[in-house]
């Protein structure tokens, strides 16, 4: 139960999150109406992405000074799972912009700069891939995946405040905090965030104890 | 300072290697020259800014790729050894990165004068702030490309993993300083662009910091 408790909790949050988000009210806004709800989703989802990266960048940084192989699987795997929340971030909010801005990739500034994001970590794979010996793939890779997580967070948070964007919070538009998340969405969207970021952390160990188990059989 | 002599002479080297054999020079100018050309004959005049500007930028994108990528790549595993004996790495990185800003500012002004040979400037554009825009884009690019040229010359295939990795570190360098470029091709005041103007310079500065920090860890092989 030490070890596990936290696995549970983060499986109930979300279940929580899940059924209370589709079932308890939500303020109604022009052209958002009920699609609101996939703040519960689409938002989440992108936080995990940014705790797996950094998680990642820090064992990075760490498999650079020490030469401990763990330190390395720890931040592929890291990775893998955070490419996988922001491809879900991105289909989510694919979904949400078919249905308030009219059509599923609106060419908006934030969309094409959060996929071009997902593809500096698709890059920091292939580059992994080019490379057969162990100990000099973990050291440019760790190089390469520090290079890329200022990008990635220049890409993500500063570049689309500076574009024409109608994503909230970016392009001049007032962010989701100001005038509509009032306190049902809050106690349905903090534990969302809380719930998704353990999943996601969860799921991180579960692929680095297989690829450690993997690694030993060889 | 014992860094900034060796970086005066590593970039002396680099300008000596090249005039010798002017192999980057001439191959990126036959490049651009070939490129431009062909979108002459397809185009023949060029009435729309847009188009102007972006088939410029796309010209000059991989004359950069192709002009920095041979920095790194094509240093044979015997020299390589052999700098590694004499200098530090920082002096290297910044060596190779202020002799590839060079021959990208050189490269870029040629291959603008020649674009406006054929497709002539629109009327109303601010000249001096087109060129600002192209030297800070190619600034920008060789920092970039030089750092991820020393990442993919340490793996495999490289010219390939070159194009892959420098894609989407590039882009939003890319959107500030199309940006940039409509606003000189607009002929808008030159307030409006100061913003993205010092966007790119940190950017650059950004990049820099980065590479002269983790360049050290990719050297040791």
């Amino acid at each position: 139960m030490q070890k596990t408790w936290w696995k549970i909790l983060g499986a109930i949050l979300v279940i929580y999150s899940s059924i209370a988000g589709l079932l308890l009210g939500v303020p109604h806004l022009d052209i958002l109406n009920e699609t609101i709800r996939n703040l519960y989703f689409h938002v989440p989802m992108w936080f995990a992405m940014v705790v797996l990266f950094t998680i990642s960048v820090v064992y990075s940084i760490a498999s650079l000074s020490s030469k401990n192989e763990m330190y390395d699987k720890r931040a592929v795997e890291s990775a893998n799972v955070g490419i996988i929340f922001g491809i879900l971030g991105l289909i989510t909010g694919a979904f949400w912009a078919k249905y308030t801005w009219g059509s599923f990739w609106s060419f908006d500034p934030k969309q094409n700069f959060a996929a071009i994001a997902i593809l500096l970590y698709f890059a920091y794979l292939v580059l992994r891939n080019a490379i057969d010996e162990e100990q000099k793939r973990a050291k440019i890779s760790a190089i390469y995946n520090i290079f890329a997580f200022p990008m990635m967070v220049v890409l993500l948070f500063v570049l689309p405040r500076l574009e024409a964007s109608l994503h909230p919070g970016n392009g001049g538009n007032p962010g989701f905090n100001s005038y509509d998340l009032d306190s049902r969405m809050r106690m349905v969207f903090y534990p969302a965030c809380l719930g998704w970021i353990i999943i996601g952390f969860w799921i991180y160990t579960i692929r680095f104890r297989i690829r450690t188990l993997e690694d030993k059989q060889l | 300072m014992q860094i900034a002599n060796q970086v005066i002479q590593l970039v002396k080297k680099e300008m000596l290697l090249e005039w010798r054999s002017k192999y980057a020079l001439n191959g990126v100018l036959l490049y651009v020259v070939s490129t431009v050309f062909v979108c002459y004959l397809s185009f023949i005049s060029m009435p729309n800014p847009l188009t102007w500007n972006a088939l410029f930028w796309i010209i000059m994108l991989f004359a950069s790729i192709n002009a920095v990528a041979k920095s790194f790549l094509q240093e044979s595993k015997g020299r390589h050894l052999y700098m590694y004996t004499l200098v530090n790495p920082i002096s290297l990185i910044i060596a190779k990165t202020i002799y590839n800003s060079l021959l990208m500012i050189v490269l870029t002004v040629i291959a603008l004068l020649f674009y406006a040979m054929v497709f002539p400037f629109q009327p109303q554009t601010d000249i001096l702030m087109y060129l600002v825009a192209t030297v800070l884009g190619s600034l920008s690019f060789s920092t970039i490309f030089t750092m991820v040229s020393a990442i993919a010359s340490k793996a495999g295939n490289g010219s390939m993993l070159m194009a892959i990795l420098s894609f989407p570190v590039i882009i939003p360098v890319l959107i500030v300083l199309i940006k940039l470029a409509k606003n000189a091709i607009d002929g808008l005041d030159r307030s409006v662009s100061l913003d993205d103007i010092g966007l790119l310079l940190l950017i650059n500065a950004l990049v820099m910091g980065v590479s002269v920090i983790l360049f050290p860890y990719l050297w040791r092989d």
